[in-house]
């Protein structure tokens, strides 16, 4: 059974000239159509981890598609972000199934823990807490996903050794 | 396969095994083996829908019937490759069940379980069964025969066969699938398009995803069976990005088919071409309605536009177009294996076949389940789910995510079939379905669905844009006490006018969970409303906390726990909770001992408890 790919994630860069040399990356495994919007917009998203205003000017240039178009499509789905996040992502389902086993206290609980709140990154960058609709693993409500790995049957002190380890690495 | 001298290990590693731990589990079984210098062969395969038991594995030695074993964890699989794999006791403690020829002492038939006995697996005939990863595996239960099929019979013949069968769209509306395909079929174009919709958004369910991570051929197979049928070259699965390991099944399924000649020109020798694509989706509810989703792989914002066209005249990029659910497309495939009237000989005289659920909330055994249509849903919560974690209540069952209803007590043994929910306000919809008990408050449910939707909406219609967030604003009220006379009706008002004005169906549908809960549940909004009070105990600004000053012996272990210092005491003192101070998180009600029970939760109702810390009673 193949592996679900496991997000390898460094800091967001900063530097004009590196924002701009790995979209250009990504650029090249496309054609240009408008139709692959959304693909080239997942790619540069996944290469920094979040869209910065110059690559979506980069991405409308080279798809010929406005850059008020690529920014409307962008700001239209809930997984594209515009500020950077960190090297590691928390999230939270939101899901009903999650729900209704006590997801809003790990949300609480993270919180408290990360002291930022849902959206926001540490300001070490090494956490960004997130909340999701739902990932599909309501059988093992509540579930919280950090970088990508599914943790299932959570509770406010799991999640806290969770963090807790991770944040002592 | 079984006859293999090596015994074979099946271990369920789909989303969910590995987030029960599974991967843990499977480490464990190699080293093991390789220790007690055993060989084995391990299958990994998808979900087999006992979501419960999960991390899961199947041992099937030589001829015996095979075990599964559930709830795994490294030590116990080390235990179980020490004693029956290395040695030859079964371990009828730690064994669910058995599958196959043959029985075991002191272990049941799994199929005899209360949880699968009701079952009927057509859809997800093969998950847990095969390597997802292995064509081989689905061809050897024979698949792509129903493809073999249909591709000797004409495309109106095939049409015909899936008219015959009875089955209607699994993704919720439950339109006769044949007559879509008919109409793709009979409408003009020189370029056709297949579409899976595999956007799987409502919150709470999880079949498409367990599907195709179990079994993505058997969906495959259905959609080259469609686009036979309709005269379409080209294909896309719309598959949501939360789902990684479905996209990487769906991948390495689309080379296998490739390197098969079952993708390409000239499919299985006949002069049918066929090309898929997969598109990832990008986060956005609303792209599950089917012209939104359209818009969505052409690289737009993903909004609906009226219909007329439909898109089966005019669709992807403006041709003719047909779109069904994974779940559809999965019975279509079997249909065409075995027949219609095999596949029609199940469910009830409107609705067809089977249904794909995950049953999850607050029922004992959560899981993936298939049932005939027509089953009640005492048979699902009770049967199959064993009924409501802790031996508590049931409230409700919510149908349909959040197009769907809140179904109360007096509904449990009504038939689940397409008109029967409908009448009752909800819908089968895509089948989540999620139980509560007495501990969920249907206010704050309501509330929770339409949060949802308010975010979800696109904001292409003012009904749905602003409605939503009108009703959304009148809810957050109640549940924060400050609800007035009135506010019931005007939910009811408002909610009737958005459904009037939305130009697709999450906005037609988005006012269904308020409106169900006012149906059935009214006592609880004019609890919240006249009384200030939350019947469940759930909305935190109706609650308050309180420690019994008879019971509390003054330990202090809810005084360290509280996470807003917000209890005062000491040693042999009763210990008391600062109402200001309180962020009623309902920390001190889980940490105080079982045998003093000391906490109490009250809504609605005067606080007896000592404003300062008195000696404990008796200690004086």
């Amino acid at each position: 059974m193949a592996e679900a790919k496991q997000a390898e994630r460094t800091a967001s860069p900063t530097s004009e000239e590196e924002i701009a040399a790995k979209v250009d990356r990504v650029l090249r495994a496309f054609k240009g159509e408008k139709s692959e919007l959304i693909p080239i917009l997942q790619q540069v998203q996944q290469a920094l981890g979040y869209l910065p205003e110059a690559a979506m000017c980069q991405v409308a240039r080279f798809t010929g598609v406005p850059e008020c178009t690529v920014y409307g499509v962008a700001t239209f789905y809930a997984q594209f972000k515009f500020v950077p996040v960190g090297r590691n992502i928390v999230k939270v389902c939101r899901g009903t199934g999650c729900y209704v086993r006590g997801a809003p206290r790990l949300l609480d609980e993270l919180e408290k823990l990360l002291c930022i709140k849902d959206g926001q990154t540490t300001p070490d960058m090494e956490y960004t807490l997130e909340t999701v609709a739902c990932f599909g693993s309501c059988a093992l409500a509540p579930v919280v996903v950090v970088n990508d790995r599914v943790y299932g049957r959570m509770t406010p002190d799991k999640v806290k050794a969770l963090v807790g380890r991770k944040a002592g690495q | 396969m079984q006859a293999s001298p090596k015994p074979k290990i099946f271990i369920g590693t789909g989303t969910c095994g590995n987030a029960a731990g599974a991967e843990a589990v499977l480490d464990t079984l190699r080293q093991e083996l390789a220790k007690n210098g055993l060989t084995a062969d391990i299958v990994q395969v998808g979900c087999i829908g006992l979501c419960f038991a999960e991390p899961l594995v199947e041992i099937v030695k030589p001829g015996r019937p095979s075990v599964f074993y559930g709830n795994l964890t490294p030590e116990i699989m080390a235990e179980i490759v020490r004693d029956y794999l290395a040695g030859d006791n079964p371990r009828p403690d730690l064994a669910l069940g058995t599958r196959g020829e043959g029985t075991i002492e002191g272990i049941p038939r799994l199929f005899d379980l209360p949880v699968l006995k009701p079952q009927v697996r057509i859809a997800v005939r093969n998950c847990g069964n095969i390597d997802p990863a292995d064509i081989d595996h689905y061809i050897a239960n024979d698949g792509y025969s129903g493809l073999a099929r249909a591709l000797k019979m004409t495309p109106q013949a095939v049409i015909d066969e899936i008219k015959k069968s009875g089955l209607r769209g699994r993704g919720g509306a439950g339109f006769s699938t044949g007559m879509k395909w008919q109409f793709a079929h009979d409408a003009r174009g020189d370029q056709k398009y297949i579409i899976c919709n595999a956007d799987e958004g409502d919150p709470g369910a999880f079949m498409n995803r367990a599907l195709l991570e179990g079994d993505p051929h058997a969906v495959l197979e259905g959609m080259l069976i469609g686009a036979y049928a309709i005269g379409a070259s080209e294909g896309y699965i719309y598959c949501r990005a939360e789902y990684p390991l479905a996209i990487a099944h769906l991948k390495v399924a689309i080379e296998q088919m490739e390197k098969y000649g079952l993708l390409g020109h000239n499919i299985m020798g006949s002069d049918f071409s066929f090309h898929l694509h997969i598109k990832e989706g990008a986060g956005a509810f609303v792209c599950g309605e089917e012209t939104a989703l359209m818009a969505s792989i052409e690289g737009s914002r993903g909004m609906p536009r009226p219909r007329p066209p439909f898109p089966a005249n005019q669709g992807l990029w403006g041709k003719p177009t047909n779109i069904n659910n994974v779940e559809s497309w999965a019975h279509a495939s079997i249909i065409m294996q075995k027949g219609a009237d095999w596949w029609a000989s199940h469910g009830t005289e409107k609705s067809k076949g089977t249904k794909t659920f995950s049953l999850v909330g607050k029922v004992n055994r959560t899981g993936l389940i298939e049932v005939p249509m027509g089953i009640t849903l005492r048979e699902i919560i009770y049967g199959i789910g064993g009924g409501i974690v802790g031996g508590k209540k049931f409230k409700a069952v919510q149908t349909g995510g959040p197009s769907g209803g809140c179904l109360p007590e007096s509904f449990l043994d009504s038939p689940v079939d397409y008109e029967s929910l409908a009448a009752a306000g909800s819908i089968v919809g895509s089948g989540g379905m999620v139980v509560m008990d007495e501990d969920n408050c249907m206010v704050d449910v309501a509330r929770y669905f339409l949060t949802f939707t308010q975010l979800e909406s696109c904001g292409k219609c003012i009904q749905c844009r602003w409605g939503t967030r009108q009703m959304l604003d009148i809810l957050e009220d109640i549940v924060a006490g400050r609800g007035r006379p009135g506010d019931i009706e005007l939910l009811q008002e408002l909610g009737q006018a958005v459904k009037d004005g939305s130009l697709c169906a999450l906005g037609g549908t988005a006012p269904n969970p308020v409106l169900t809960t006012i149906r059935y549940f009214r006592d609880e909004y004019e609890a919240h409303i006249n009384e200030k009070r939350c019947p469940a105990g759930t909305c935190k600004a109706l609650v308050n906390y309180y420690i019994d000053a008879e019971k509390c012996a003054g330990c202090g272990i809810c005084l360290r726990a509280c996470p807003a210092e917000a209890i005062r005491g000491g040693k042999r003192l009763v210990h008391v909770i600062d109402q200001a101070k309180c962020i009623k998180c309902g920390t001190c009600l889980e940490v105080c001992p079982a045998k003093f029970s000391a906490v109490a939760r009250v809504s609605g109702e005067p606080i007896k408890a000592p404003a300062e810390p008195i000696p404990v009673a008796g200690k004086a």
